[in-house]
C-alpha cells in the first residue's frame, strides 16, 4: 500500500496533492455540496469563486476536517484519507484561515497567534517566547499593531484579519494552506502585504493554496487557476490565463438573470 | 450617568491638574492610581482592606485576634474561596454549577460510609470521598455536554438529587466522624490554619492553571468563542467535562474539611449558600457571568471581603437579618464599582 520510495514517478504522475473526489454535504434539508470534484498541484495557488451560499466555505471546512462529507472522499499525498478534526488535518499539513478568523477576542495577540500550537516549557506556556515570535512575524509581514500583549478585541478588522493569517501561515509547516476571504475587512494597503505573502508561498514552492476570494481582480492576479462553485458543483476550471474578469463577471451576471427571471415567473403566477 | 464615568475617567486618564506646586505629587499618585485602576483585582481589594480597617477599628479587642483571624479565614474565607475556583473555571468557560454545594454536603458520607460500613481505611475513604466528587462532576459535565443540557438546569437537578440522597441515606441525622479519620483531619481542617493554608495553596495551583498553562487557555477560548475555539482545534466538551470535575472535587474537598471543622457530619450542612458565596465572590472579583474572562486572585480576594462582612458582623453581634441587607448592598456597590472601572480600563486602553 504505501508507494516504494524508489518509484517516486508514480507518485508524481499521480500528481496532486490534494484530490476532492465527488465529496457532498447537506445540512437537514439545505443540499450545501452535490458533487464536488477539485484537484490541487503541488505549490499551485488555487482560486476558489463564487456567489454567497455557493458552498465555498463549507467545503474549505470540508478539507480543514472540521466537518465530515456525507460521501465522497478526499486525497492527500495520493493517500485516501478521512478527517475527523481539525487536529489531524493539521498534522497532514492542511492548515485553515477561517473566514470568521477564530480568534478569541479576550486572549492577547501573541495568545491567539499560538492557539493550539502552543510553545511549552514543561507543563507551563512560554509566553516570553511566544510574545517574541509573534512580535518577529507581524514585523516580518509589516503588519503595525500597538502590541502583542493587546487583547485582539481591541484591533481593527484587518489587523485581526492580518493576525489570523499570520498564525497560520508562519506558526505551522502547512504544505496546504486554505485562506477563506482572507482579505474581506482589509483596506489596498493591507491587502497589499498579504498577497505579497502568498506570491512568497508561491515562489517557495512547498506550499500549495486555496484561496477564496470575492474580488475577481485579486483572484486572478494571484491565482495559477481558478475554479467556479455554483450551487454545490465546480462548474469552471480554467488557468487564470484562459479567463479574465469579464468572463467571470458574465457567468455570474448570467446566474443573476437566470434568478431574477424565476423569481418573476414566480410573482406573476398567482397573477 | 455617563457624565460621573467621565469625570472620573479624566481625573485618572489625564495627567496634569492645575498648575503650582504639588501637581507633581498630584502627577504621580494620578499615574498610580491610573495603573491600579487598571489591574482587575483592583477595586475588590480596595473593599477588602476598608472592611479590615473598618471593622479593625470600631471593635478592636475581638476582631483583630488570632481566635478571630483563623475563625475568619479558615472557617469562613476558606470554603468560599476553595468553591469559588471551580465555579471561576466554571463561569470562564460559559457554565455553571449550582450543585456543588450539594457535592459538599454528600462527600463526607461517602468516606463515613466506606470507613465505617466497609472498613475501607481512613485514607481510602477520604480519597473515595473526593472521587465521588469527581464522578459528581462528571455527570454534571455528561449532561451538560453530551446531552446537550445547559448547565443551570443539568446542576439544579443534581443538586436536587445529591440533597435527597444525603437526606435519605443519613436518615436525615447527623452522623459522627468515624475515629480512624481524625489523624488526616487534622491537616485537613482542625489545626487553626489548616483550611485557609490549602485555600492559598489552591489558589495558588489554579491560578497558575488559570494564566500559564494550555487548560487556562483552552477555557478562556471555550467561554469567549466556543465556535473559534473549536475551528481552532480546541475540544471545548472536554474542557467543560474538566472543570466541572475541578469543581465537583474541590466541592468534595470542602465537604470533608468543614466536616472535620465542625466535627460532624451534617446532611443540612453545605447547599446553595456557600455555592451562592462562591460564585458572588467570582464575581466581585471580577469573573464575567457570560464567560471569557475572570480571575482566580480576584475570587479569592472576593471571598476574603464576604468572609470579612459575614465575620465582622458576626463580631459586632449585629442581627444576622439585617447582615442580609448589608451583604446585599456590599454585593451592588462592589459590582457597580467594578463595571464602572472597567469602562474607564476600556477608555484607558483606547487612548
Amino acid at each position: 500500500m504505501t508507494s516504494q520510495p524508489e518509484q517516486p514517478a508514480a507518485v508524481a504522475a499521480a500528481g496532486d496533492v490534494l484530490r476532492v473526489e465527488h465529496v457532498s454535504k447537506r445540512f437537514g434539508p439545505v443540499t450545501a455540496l452535490t458533487d464536488i470534484n477539485m484537484r490541487l498541484a503541488p505549490g499551485e495557488v488555487l482560486g476558489l469563486l463564487g456567489d454567497n451560499g455557493a458552498g465555498k466555505s463549507t467545503l474549505i471546512k470540508i478539507i480543514c476536517g472540521f466537518q465530515q462529507p456525507d460521501s465522497g472522499r478526499l486525497i492527500v499525498d495520493g493517500q485516501e484519507v478521512v478527517l475527523k478534526s481539525v487536529d489531524q488535518a493539521r498534522a497532514l499539513g492542511i492548515d485553515v484561515v477561517y473566514q470568521d478568523l477564530a480568534l478569541i477576542n479576550q486572549l492577547s495577540v501573541y495568545h491567539n497567534m499560538f492557539l493550539k500550537r502552543e510553545k511549552l516549557r514543561g507543563p507551563l506556556l512560554s509566553n516570553r517566547s511566544m510574545r517574541d515570535t509573534a512580535r518577529s512575524y507581524l514585523s516580518d509581514m509589516g503588519i503595525n499593531i500597538p502590541s502583542v500583549d493587546v487583547p485582539v478585541a481591541s484591533l481593527s478588522g484587518g489587523q485581526r484579519q492580518a493576525i489570523a493569517i499570520a498564525r497560520t501561515v508562519y506558526s505551522s509547516d502547512a504544505k496546504i494552506l486554505l485562506l477563506d476571504e482572507p482579505l474581506a475587512a482589509m483596506g489596498a494597503k493591507e491587502a497589499a502585504i498579504i498577497l505579497d505573502l502568498v506570491r512568497d508561498l508561491k515562489q517557495r514552492g512547498d506550499v500549495s493554496v486555496i484561496i477564496i476570494a470575492h474580488n475577481y481582480g485579486q483572484a486572478l492576479e494571484i491565482a495559477d487557476r481558478i475554479n467556479l462553485l455554483q450551487h454545490g458543483e465546480i462548474t469552471l476550471d480554467k488557468a487564470s490565463k484562459d479567463t479574465s474578469v469579464a468572463e467571470l463577471n458574465d457567468i455570474v451576471v448570467a446566474e443573476y438573470r437566470r434568478a431574477l427571471e424565476e423569481r418573476q415567473r414566480q410573482t406573476q403566477r398567482p397573477a | 450617568m455617563s457624565e460621573t464615568t467621565e469625570q472620573t475617567g479624566r481625573l485618572i486618564g489625564e495627567p496634569g491638574g492645575g498648575p503650582g506646586p504639588g501637581s507633581s505629587i498630584g502627577d504621580i499618585l494620578r499615574n498610580w492610581l491610573g495603573v491600579f485602576a487598571r489591574q482587575r483585582e483592583a477595586t475588590i481589594f480596595v473593599v477588602a482592606i476598608a472592611l479590615f480597617v473598618y471593622f479593625g477599628l470600631s471593635d478592636t479587642s475581638s476582631f483583630i485576634s488570632q481566635s478571630n483571624a483563623i475563625n475568619l479565614f479558615s472557617a469562613f474565607a476558606a470554603p468560599i474561596i476553595i468553591i469559588a475556583i471551580g465555579e471561576v473555571l466554571l463561569l470562564i468557560c460559559g457554565e455553571i454549577d449550582l450543585s456543588v454545594g450539594f457535592i459538599y454536603t454528600f462527600a463526607p458520607f461517602i468516606m463515613f460510609f466506606m470507613n465505617e460500613y466497609y472498613g475501607v481505611p481512613a485514607w481510602l475513604s477520604i480519597v473515595l470521598a473526593l472521587v465521588f466528587g469527581l464522578v459528581a462532576g462528571w455527570v454534571n459535565g455528561f449532561i451538560t455536554v453530551a446531552l446537550g443540557v445547559p448547565s443551570f438546569i443539568t446542576t439544579l437537578g443534581t443538586g436536587f438529587i445529591l440533597a435527597g440522597l444525603a437526606l435519605v441515606l443519613s436518615h436525615a441525622e447527623p452522623h459522627p466522624l468515624p475515629p480512624a479519620t481524625l489523624t488526616i483531619g487534622k491537616y485537613l481542617a482542625t489545626d487553626g490554619w489548616a483550611q485557609f493554608i490549602w485555600a492559598v495553596i489552591l489558589v495558588a495551583i489554579f491560578h497558575v492553571v488559570l494564566t500559564r498553562t494550555r487548560w487556562g487557555l483552552y477555557t478562556i477560548s471555550t467561554g469567549g468563542n466556543a465556535l473559534g475555539a473549536r475551528e481552532a482545534g480546541i475540544n471545548i466538551g472536554r474542557i467543560k467535562y474538566g472543570n466541572f470535575m475541578i469543581t465537583g472535587l474541590l466541592g468534595a474537598f470542602v465537604g470533608v474539611q468543614v466536616a472535620f471543622y465542625t466535627n460532624d457530619i451534617d446532611p443540612l450542612a453545605g447547599g446553595y449558600q456557600p455555592m451562592f458565596y462562591a460564585v458572588t465572590a467570582a464575581v466581585i472579583g471580577g469573573t464575567a457571568m457570560l464567560g471569557g474572562s475572570g480571575t482566580i486572585l480576584g475570587a479569592f480576594i472576593g471571598a476574603i471581603v464576604l468572609a470579612a462582612l459575614l465575620d465582622g458582623f458576626d463580631v459586632q453581634g449585629i442581627n444576622a437579618n439585617s447582615v442580609q441587607i448589608v451583604f446585599g448592598a456590599a454585593i451592588l456597590i462592589a459590582m457597580v464599582g467594578n463595571v464602572q472601572l472597567a469602562r474607564i480600563r476600556e477608555r484607558g486602553r483606547m487612548v
